[in-house]
């Protein structure tokens, strides 16, 4: 049942570690071959015994998981043939980088001069060339973490894992290695799956994004229509910066439906996450999508708005404004003629087009 | 604001920094020093100065020389072929004559170490040396004995004549001077103590062994359960910590006895017959035993403690990597655990190569470690010089398994927690 598409199959799975919670709730994911899967969520969501799962380390309490179409549940974690980075790193201190390397290269027994010549051309890769004879601790720890991904590599798995890899690097060094496991992964075609609790991470780096929250995916999808069209207000909430309107379905018109807020404001909204009028709602929005005393008049909602904040940040102008009954509605509003004539206190109109506002559950 | 001056740098209220800072750093000094104090004054009059104090007394040799000055000076002239001319015989008599008991008495017991016999002659002598008022006195002295005519025992003062002697290590290795000062081997049933240094390295390898290989998998245990369980095992490896040695030890005798617990239940089972019951006590298979449960935790506790700093991801990865667990355990988690192995056998090792009260009561005659001869000739004999000998030997000994120990592993491996 090896499927093109189904490289790596979840089917039904459930974790409890104590009979009493479910970590993991009925989870069905596929990935394909060659894709860079990121499972994304808050701490305690279960991405990370997910993971855990898939390498061999926890065993399903309920449901199968699939690698190339083999059921590999009963298959202990070294016969798996799947490479994993560690949460710091987990480079074997007593030995050097090469030794590291060679490790699983030993293991399966291949003549010294093959593992010599593989260490050597992952290492490369990773550009470490020269670090070879150093021991892990002597290494800063953007090197250990390109050791670590060298030797999750240098056997040629069929899967690479990672387990939040770069959180105990800096900003700067963590958005560089970002791009180079993202050109890496490019370069040789290898399905991974990844696991952050970072958006911005997993935005930069994913073909697909999981969400995780309460042991369940949320979402999974490429990461525009994550940020673009989230399908509920977990996601929304979760991926990027996100205004939310809470009120009740009025009524509902084919795609388009309209949501009375608390204080009697109508808004229409695309129809996402609610089933029938009189549902509770909430009405999500991205900050860059709303326009300020615009003088267009295409957008099905308009409201009068007063400025409560007004943040500088160069490029453009955090704004703060009291709307429908939100105080905390954020305005992303450019850096241009437009910001200038803003002041706290002033009233302001504020629109946006349906298609950018969406009705979603409560969250 | 500084004031920066050609070269000097000053503080605000106008002092070289460089004053200031020693005068603020002295405060700093004197305080640590005067936190440590106490404990200096004390290590070094219980410690340090008893240590070196037995040091100068293995090699010391000088007491006798206090006692007959003049004849030793005399001594010193004599060609040690024939026997020695009146003078000298007449030097000792006055000064055996004239000497304190005590300190004669003393003097003798040196004396004896070297040949014995001259503890017997000299009492005799000093008896009947009352009655000799005039000389000449070689005669009159080998008529109250005829040893004083034995070349032999005058020899023997030669090796007494410096004021320094390696006279106790020698005896401490089974060696010792003859009369012509050259060392010969002590006679065969005077040989005790070379046996009883293998014995007693012997004893505190295996005890070690036995250690690390009971020690090892608990401490496992103890640094990969959850903090509740890992807590209560923790107590049991600690319990026997809090009670007294020598109640555990006498429990021990309990059971090992002959007539005790463990032959009991074999025998009662029908394991083994009543008349073929085990010999575990009063033998060095008891010392082995006992010894290995006292030292124990100091085995368990450094383990823990390192063990307790290696990730469980260091495993895991090996596993990943393709290693079975018995692989990834000896090629990982092993070289991991070596600062814990070496911390808990040198700290076993040194415990047990001096351990003297276990073997004294469970050891028997065949299970006696060097610190029961060292007990032996510091209460019974109070020959003191040799103690320290002994004492001496054990430091040195361990000065250079610590000297090994370093170049091999190096100290900085060495992990107490």
């Amino acid at each position: 049942m090896a499927t093109s598409d189904s490289f790596v199959k979840f089917d039904k799975v459930d974790k409890s570690y104590d009979g009493e919670i479910l970590v993991v709730k009925d989870l069905n994911v596929d990935i394909p071959k060659g894709e860079f899967l990121t499972m994304l969520g808050p701490s305690g969501s279960g991405k990370t015994t997910t993971l855990m799962m898939l390498a061999g380390f926890e065993t399903p309490t309920s449901g199968e998981i699939y690698l190339e179409g083999e059921a590999i549940n009963k298959i202990p974690p070294n016969k798996r043939g799947i490479g994993m980075v560690f949460q710091n790193y987990a480079l074997f201190p007593h030995l050097t980088v090469n030794e590291n390397l060679a490790f699983p290269l030993e293991v399966r027994k291949l003549n010294k001069s093959d593992i010599e010549e593989k260490v050597k051309k992952t290492l490369d890769m990773v550009e470490l060339g020269d670090f070879g004879n150093r021991m892990p601790l002597q290494l800063s720890g953007g090197q250990q973490q390109r050791v670590a991904l060298a030797r999750s590599l240098v056997f040629e798995p069929r899967l690479v894992l990672m387990d939040e890899p770069l959180g105990a690097l800096d900003k700067k060094l963590r958005e560089q290695m970002q791009y180079e496991i993202k050109h890496i992964h490019e370069r040789i075609g290898i399905t991974v799956v990844y696991v952050t609790h970072d958006q911005s991470e997993a935005l930069t780096m994913s073909n697909r994004i999981a969400v995780f929250n309460d042991g369940k995916i949320q979402q999974i999808s490429s990461p525009d229509v994550l940020y673009e069209k989230p399908e509920n207000a977990f996601v929304a909430n979760f991926i990027g910066e996100n205004n939310q309107l809470k009120g009740k379905v009025k009524s509902i018109n084919g795609k388009n439906c309209v949501v009375t807020t608390d204080q009697g404001d109508d808004i229409t909204s695309l129809k996402i996450n609610v089933n029938s009028v009189g549902d509770r709602s909430t009405v999500s929005l991205r900050p860059e999508r709303v326009e300020i005393n615009s003088p267009d008049s295409n957008f099905e909602n308009s409201f009068n708005a007063k400025v409560k904040e007004l943040i500088y940040l160069g490029d453009h102008i955090r704004t703060r404004v009291e709307v429908c009954g939100n105080d905390q509605f954020i305005v992303k509003v450019p850096n241009s003629y437009k910001g200038a004539n803003l002041k706290e206190g002033a009233s302001v109109k504020l629109s946006w087009k349906a298609s950018d506002s969406r009705a979603l559950d409560l969250g | 604001m500084n004031d920066v001056t050609a070269g000097s740098i000053l503080t605000t209220d106008g002092i070289p920094l460089k004053v200031s800072l020693k005068k603020s750093e002295r405060r700093n000094k004197i305080r640590a020093f005067l936190l440590v104090a106490p404990l200096l004054v004390f290590i070094l009059i219980t410690f340090l100065i008893p240590i070196g104090d037995m040091l100068v007394r293995s090699v010391d040799d000088s007491y006798i020389n206090t006692v007959f000055p003049k004849t030793f000076e005399k001594y010193k002239k004599w060609d040690r072929q024939d026997l020695p001319s009146e003078e000298l015989y007449k030097t000792m008599f006055f000064e055996v004559k004239e000497g304190s008991g005590f300190s004669v008495g003393k003097a003798t017991t040196r004396m004896n170490y070297a040949k014995s016999g001259w503890k017997s002659l000299l009492k005799k002598s000093k008896r009947k040396f009352k009655k000799i008022d005039e000389g000449p006195y070689k005669e009159q002295m080998i008529a109250i004995d005829k040893r004083w005519a034995d070349i032999e025992y005058w020899k023997a003062l030669g090796v007494m004549v410096d004021p320094t002697t390696a006279g106790y290590y020698l005896n401490a290795v089974d060696l010792k001077y003859d009369v012509n000062k050259e060392i010969v081997r002590q006679k065969e049933n005077r040989r005790i103590y070379n046996h009883t240094w293998i014995k007693t390295f012997k004893v505190s390898l295996l005890v070690m062994f036995f250690c690390l290989i009971l020690g090892y998998p608990i401490s496992y245990l103890l640094s990969t359960l959850p903090l509740k369980y890992s807590n209560l095992l923790m107590i049991c490896v600690l319990l026997p910590f809090w009670t007294s040695l020598l109640v555990r030890t006498v429990a021990w005798m309990v059971m090992l006895q002959q007539k005790g617990v463990f032959n009991n239940l074999l025998v009662t089972a029908h394991i083994i017959a009543d008349e073929n019951r085990f010999k575990l006590m009063y033998n060095e298979t008891a010392t082995i035993i006992v010894m290995t449960q006292i030292l124990l935790p100091f085995m368990v506790l450094p383990l823990y403690s390192v063990m307790k700093t290696i990730s469980p991801n260091y495993m895991r990865a090996a596993l990943n990597l393709g290693a079975s667990p018995l692989h990834a355990f000896w090629k990982v988690y092993m070289p991991n655990s070596v600062p814990g192995i070496s911390a808990g056998c040198m700290l076993v090792f040194i415990l047990a190569i001096g351990y003297y009260i276990t073997p004294e009561l469970v050891g028997g005659k065949d299970g006696q470690m060097i610190g029961n001869w060292i007990a032996y000739h510091l209460k019974t004999t109070l020959n003191w010089g040799l103690c320290a000998a002994l004492g001496a030997i054990l430091l040195g000994v361990m000065t250079v398994l610590y000297w090994v120990y370093n170049k091999l592993v190096g100290i900085e491996n060495i992990k107490l927690g």
